[in-house]
């Protein structure tokens, strides 16, 4: 402790417990969790009835304003939600901390730019670029 | 105590060579091992979008990847991790809020979740091989 910190240790600890993050994690897994469960039943279900259908009307599907937003939605959060999974798998199963970091960082790289290359592309078809 | 006359139905740590894993974690590690595929198919669906709005030629490789045996495999194993992650993850909410610890009821929402992903995954398994 610095000499500086005037707050004591339990000011110090209080909510944050031993991962330094307190609930932030637990609680943005249960959040995404919970928004995925409508989202990912409706992309589901528009996945199947989409089954062999062409360029065109898959096209014409992702470009209308509705799924573009829940479409866009599904993806970042899914990713997001991801992301925190494979960050939990991680830390239990990889024991050097370096190779842990790396891998936590590669992960959220990832999902990251591929949240970010997917929107484009949604917004591309819906905007007609 | 001796070791002739220890009491003999005392409970013992599970020996993992011959023990049995009870249903529940049977399905907690299907949770886990689901996810992970999942994280993976996020790729391809993240590649989907990409390829929809890339030229027709390229769109056509990918849906012919799609039509594959690979591919159908690919999408219907996917199909399949998603419908169970998600009615076990809805088990996990409950949990989270305290309902169904008992053993009897975790034993039985763990058929329950079995039953709805195995259901949900054939019927879209019907329904897609339909309309390709």
């Amino acid at each position: 402790m610095k000499s500086s910190d005037l707050r004591t240790p339990l000011a110090r600890a209080r909510g944050l417990g031993s991962a330094h993050t307190g609930l932030h994690h637990w609680w943005m897994q249960r959040l995404t969790a919970i928004a995925l469960v409508p989202l990912v039943v409706w992309f589901a279900v528009s996945l199947v009835m989409m089954s062999g259908a062409d360029q065109d009307v898959v096209r014409a599907w992702i470009g209308s304003p509705f799924v573009m937003v829940l479409l866009i939605l599904t993806i970042v959060v899914g990713l997001h939600h991801g992301q925190l999974g494979l960050q939990v798998v991680i830390e239990d199963y990889i024991h050097g901390e370096g190779r842990k970091l790396a891998l936590i960082l590669l992960v959220r790289f990832v999902a990251v730019l591929s949240g970010l290359a997917a929107t484009v592309a949604i917004l591309r078809i819906g905007f007609g670029g | 105590m001796s070791v002739a006359n220890r009491p003999t139905n005392r409970p013992l740590s599970p020996h993992l060579q011959v023990y049995r894993l009870p249903i529940t974690a049977r399905l907690s590690i299907l949770h886990r091992a689901t996810g992970v595929a999942l994280s993976l198919g996020a790729l391809y669906l993240v590649a989907w979008v990409v390829f929809a709005s890339a030229s027709p030629t390229t769109y056509a490789k990918f849906q012919a990847f799609n039509a594959s045996i690979v591919g159908r495999i690919v999408l219907g194993g996917w199909l399949f991790c998603l419908f169970y992650h998600l009615c076990n993850g809805i088990r996990h909410l409950f949990w989270d809020a305290g309902i169904g610890f008992e053993i009897k009821e975790a034993e039985k929402a763990s058929y329950i979740v079995i039953a709805v992903a195995v259901i949900a995954t054939l019927a879209s398994w019907a329904v897609g091989l339909r309309l390709a």
